[in-house]
């Protein structure tokens, strides 16, 4: 077992960790933070995303050793500083963009990623940047309509699907 | 995931130190080397993370023109960064995978698995770039040796890819929907010395150049050059995605693709 240290929401946290240890295992059982949710364990479906240094990377896929001394932002870190939801949470309640919500931490951090890199995407600039998220349940339609809100462009004309 | 020790060298010195340890592994981004120490498929001693190696990353220009691409480097910088000198392999690098993956996954890694259906082979060997080592340089014609194998030696390590510009160039991608692989890849490049196409995810043996379409194009570069040469269906992948024979057609129509885009 091996000490990393990093920070994560702001906060600089440490563990033992051994080689093999997962970020996503680190997060959610080292620190407690499980909303970081693990689907396919696999590096596609992305429920996973955490941003890594300002970048959205695939937790399950990253060990924890690799990333020490990272600046790490999950899901928990993504409300706003007095708990409400911050702008794309609040978007995706909005507009309904999921329904078991399984996926959604991951959805969230790849669309707040994208959104800083591109702070105005058009439609397929969504679809596209969301291929590596994979949701069962919406079809996707209210997801992208979700970003694209938080963008702040109008979606009134996006019919619902 | 059986267990290893991590290791992350700062130098390319250190690196190779910490690699002669038997059955010491180098470890790139991580996008395929891990999800198969989850399915026992490796079982090293140790892994040598070579991402926090400074000079193993970033793009630049070198003396003789050609670009540069660090061992380590990550598509997404690869796809910013190699935008304005050589937009044909930073479109290519910008459509691996997915935004998560590329920003883990390097250069370095993707050439040193040598999956048949990963997008980087096509563009090294398609613009004839050097492999440059921590011992040697090797051109990218005697890099690739078939499915997953290459002319590295055991802890050998990709340093740096050399990448000359080419006067045209573009890679049209068949996508795996689903993986996001290429169930076919070209790779065109138009050089002074005359056209390279270098093919992807087709091939039962990996990536490899297309010789008679070469010939053809060399002579006249337009898509219609190549309408009367075809691949043949032997030897092409066969599996649930297509046939062969769906597979050797595909070679001719990205083929196409990619010199009309070039």
């Amino acid at each position: 077992m091996t000490k990393v240290t990093m920070t994560v929401n702001g906060r600089a946290v440490s563990g033992e960790v051994e080689g093999r240890t997962l970020l996503s295992a680190f997060l959610r059982e080292g620190l407690g933070l499980t909303g970081t949710h693990v689907g396919c364990d696999t590096s596609q479906c992305g429920a996973c995303v955490v941003h890594v240094d300002g970048q959205p990377v695939k937790s399950c896929t990253v060990f924890a050793s690799d990333v020490e001394g990272a600046s790490v932002t999950t899901i928990e870190g993504m409300a706003n500083p007095d708990g409400t939801l911050g702008r794309v949470q609040q978007a995706f309640q909005d507009h309904h963009g999921l329904q078991c919500g399984f996926c959604t931490p991951g959805m969230v951090m790849s669309a707040a990623a994208l959104l800083a890199e591109n702070p105005k995407p058009t439609e397929a600039d969504v679809r596209h940047y969301l291929e590596g998220n994979i949701c069962r349940c919406t079809g996707y339609h209210n997801i992208v309509k979700a970003v694209l809100a938080a963008s702040g462009q109008d979606v009134s004309g996006l019919a619902a699907e | 995931m059986y267990a290893f020790d991590f290791e992350k060298p700062k130098t390319v010195a250190e690196a190779v130190e910490a690699l002669s340890r038997e059955d010491a592994m180098a470890l790139g981004g991580g996008q395929t080397l891990i999800p198969s120490l989850k399915q026992h498929l490796a079982a090293p001693s140790a892994l040598v993370s070579l991402t926090g190696i400074a000079e193993m990353r970033g793009v630049c220009t070198g003396t003789d023109g050609a670009l540069c691409v660090g061992g380590a480097t990550p598509h997404a910088v690869v796809a910013t960064e190699a935008a304005a000198k050589y937009p044909a392999l930073a479109a290519l690098a910008g459509n691996i995978g997915d935004p998560a993956v590329r920003n883990r996954g390097t250069i370095g890694g993707s050439l040193a698995n040598n999956d048949p259906a990963a997008d980087y082979p096509a563009a090294v060997l398609g613009s004839g770039a050097t492999i440059v080592t921590n011992t040697r340089s090797i051109a990218a014609d005697d890099f690739f040796e078939g499915l997953f194998t290459t002319a590295l030696e055991p802890g050998e390590i990709i340093v740096e890819v050399r990448f000359p510009i080419p006067q045209r160039a573009a890679y049209a991608k068949f996508q795996q929907p689903a993986s996001r692989f290429a169930l076919t890849g070209v790779f065109v490049a138009k050089t002074a010395n005359g056209v390279r196409v270098a093919v992807t995810g087709a091939s039962e043996n990996g990536v490899f150049r297309w010789s008679e379409a070469e010939a053809a194009l060399s002579a006249d570069f337009s898509a219609e050059a190549i309408e009367g040469v075809s691949v043949p269906a032997e030897g092409m992948v066969g599996d649930l995605h297509g046939t062969p024979a769906y597979r050797a057609n595909l070679v001719k129509v990205m083929t196409q693709r990619a010199v009309r885009a070039a």
